[in-house]
């Protein structure tokens, strides 16, 4: 089974703290200060009271849902298609240089 | 106290589609950065991936090529981490239902044979490339190779030293090519490895901590990091300090090992079935239909070549390295019937000539059928092997068949013992001191007859012929005496 919700260090079983923000904030590579992340932890437990309430709901016997429509087996052949435009996606990015996407370094 | 290496290894195999995993650019290696590019490879909002089948097929056919379970009920999952090299912030991969599990590989090692279990074989989509540039600070990405498909080969921790890890991808590179799902070209980084390995006295059973070595890209340096890697280990137990569970890095210029910046642990993923992709339900048909198209094996094709034709270890091995030259041998031997000849006649001869001129097999300028023919020839001595060799160059620089070279060079050989007692009396009426001096009891003037009736016949009496009945004619004349 997939673990639909991650626990992260909090007070609560489903609360997340101020650290707990800042991690995901570091996985999502988002600069947050402090102030922000009480907020944001504050906004969070706020939904996470929310899934607090549905943990209590039985579900033992019910197959956790994946997917909505219910289709299965949706595949192509291996045939090349290309973009119209690839070139267009190149144009769109904040940066480049030469046929290259230019991004802030990302080693130390 | 004595230690035991356990190692087991995680191989990335990129598969020889058309096209992508999830959409329809191409899959080539080689093209300019970002040329094979679509909305889908650079995550933009309203696209959506689409299975290629091809991917499906490739995983069923490796898996049953190594003995694996196949899974019925397929989901895909979302892997997520923030790469510029992966733009929809996570990698397509599957997590807890691997298409492939619980199989084996056999692997040779020396003269024997060692089962190496295979824990899954999952499918997933890869990352595109980023080249780092300290100067300007920026690192740029090419995402001609994101979305191009793998598959990740999960070992057991079944293997016990570095030598066993290299012939282990050794015989995962032979078995992708010879299934023709992946070029296994490790220059172009079509087979990527990851290590992990851990030593414990020798005895236990209980796992020492391990260490994950990324990236290797050569079997040489698989075999140098791990090397290097229990070294390090074993001083660290040795001086009763203790192995540190990380990630590491190996630097092939230095042959060492060093530790990676730490990357997110397994639930920092954020796992979950992805939604875009409806689960993928594979019918016992499929496979079937599947195993029809698989070709047989190397180590099926290995023991025939032994059993039936009759070959050496060595001969068999040279001949099941690659499916293109056990099948080009076998349409040699289908017309030669001579399975030691023929190959023979692949291996040193043709192999060499390949080789001098930098061609694959497939581009032999000389057909198998047309080699098939040559052999048998020589075979029949209707040629001498000298002849054949002769016929054979000019057969592999102009690929004309050999009738037609023995044809125009009037090579054919002449066997006839009329034909070939006919020229050693010419030769002997030619040489009469000689021949007095020989009939007389100097036996060392044979080779000199020999090479008179070889110079008389230009080359086309067999040689062994020859050789007999010149005996047979001095004895005759030695009785008149």
């Amino acid at each position: 089974m997939f673990n639909y919700l991650t626990t992260f260090p909090g007070n609560g079983q489903h609360m997340i703290n101020e650290d707990g923000v800042l991690k995901l904030a570091r996985l999502a590579r988002l600069k947050i200060d402090k102030a922000a992340s009480i907020a944001a932890a504050a906004k969070l437990n706020s939904i996470l009271g929310y899934v607090e309430q549905l943990m209590k709901v039985n579900v033992e016997g019910v197959e956790p849902m994946s997917h909505v429509h219910g289709s299965t087996n949706v595949y192509r052949a291996d045939e090349v298609r290309p973009s119209p435009n690839p070139d267009a996606m190149l144009q769109n990015v904040p940066d480049s240089s030469g046929r290259f996407v230019r991004v802030p370094i990302i080693v130390e | 106290m004595e230690y035991e290496t356990v190692i087991g290894l995680e191989v990335h195999v990129q598969l020889a589609t058309h096209s992508k995993i999830f959409c329809g650019s191409s899959a080539a290696f080689g093209a300019e950065p970002n040329e094979n590019v679509d909305p889908l490879t650079f995550g933009l909002p309203g696209s959506l991936p689409v299975l290629n089948w091809s991917v499906v097929e490739f995983a069923i056919m490796l898996g049953l090529a190594m003995n694996c379970e196949i899974r019925k009920f397929n989901r895909f999952a979302r892997k997520h981490y923030f790469y510029p090299d992966l733009p929809k912030g996570y990698q397509i991969s599957q997590f807890e239902e691997p298409i492939c599990e619980r199989g084996s590989l056999r692997v040779p090692i020396e003269d024997a044979v060692r089962t190496i279990g295979i824990k899954r074989i999952h499918m997933e989509e890869d990352a595109g490339k980023n080249i780092h540039d300290s100067r300007t600070q920026s690192s740029l990405v090419d995402l001609n190779r994101a979305g191009v498909p793998l598959l990740e080969v999960v070992s057991e921790p079944d293997i016990r030293s570095p030598a066993e890890a290299g012939a282990y991808m050794r015989t995962v590179r032979q078995l992708v090519r010879w299934l023709g799902i992946s070029d296994g070209n490790m220059e172009e980084g079509s087979l990527r490895c990851d290590a992990n390995i851990s030593l414990r006295p020798s005895g236990s059973l209980k796992f020492g901590t391990r260490t994950e070595i990324k990236n290797l890209n050569s079997f040489k340096f698989v075999e140098q990091a791990l090397e290097y890697e229990i070294a390090r280990q074993m001083s660290l137990l040795k001086s009763g300090k203790e192995v540190i569970q990380q990630t590491l890095t190996f630097d092939s210029a230095t042959g060492a090992t060093s530790p990676l910046r730490s990357k997110e642990e397994s639930s920092d993923y954020r796992y979950f079935p992805d939604p875009d992709l409806p689960p993928l339900v594979i019918e016992e048909r499929s496979i079937h239909e599947i195993q029809e198209k698989m070709p047989k094996l190397p180590e099926a094709w290995y023991k025939e070549l032994v059993e039936v034709y009759g070959l050496s270890a060595y001969d068999a091995a040279v001949l099941t390295a690659e499916r293109s030259f056990v099948e080009y041998f076998r349409e040699v031997f289908e017309i030669s019937s001579n399975a030691k000849l023929a190959c023979n006649w692949v291996t040193s001869e043709l192999f060499g000539l390949l080789k001098k001129a930098g061609l694959e097999i497939h581009k032999s300028p000389i057909k198998p059928r047309d080699l098939g023919t040559l052999v048998k020839l020589i075979d029949s001595e209707a040629i001498s092997g000298k002849m054949g060799k002769l016929v054979f160059e000019e057969m592999f620089a102009s690929g004309e068949a050999p009738q037609t070279i023995i044809d125009r060079k009037g090579l054919k050989q002449i066997t006839g013992e009329d034909q070939i007692v006919a020229i050693i009396k010419q030769a002997f009426e030619k040489n009469p001191g000689q021949l007095a001096e020989y009939v007389g009891g100097n036996d060392r003037l044979h080779p000199f007859f020999v090479g008179q009736v070889m110079k008389l016949s230009s080359g086309t009496a067999n040689p062994k012929r020859v050789n007999d009945l010149i005996t047979r004619e001095i004895n005759k004349l030695r009785g008149a005496a």
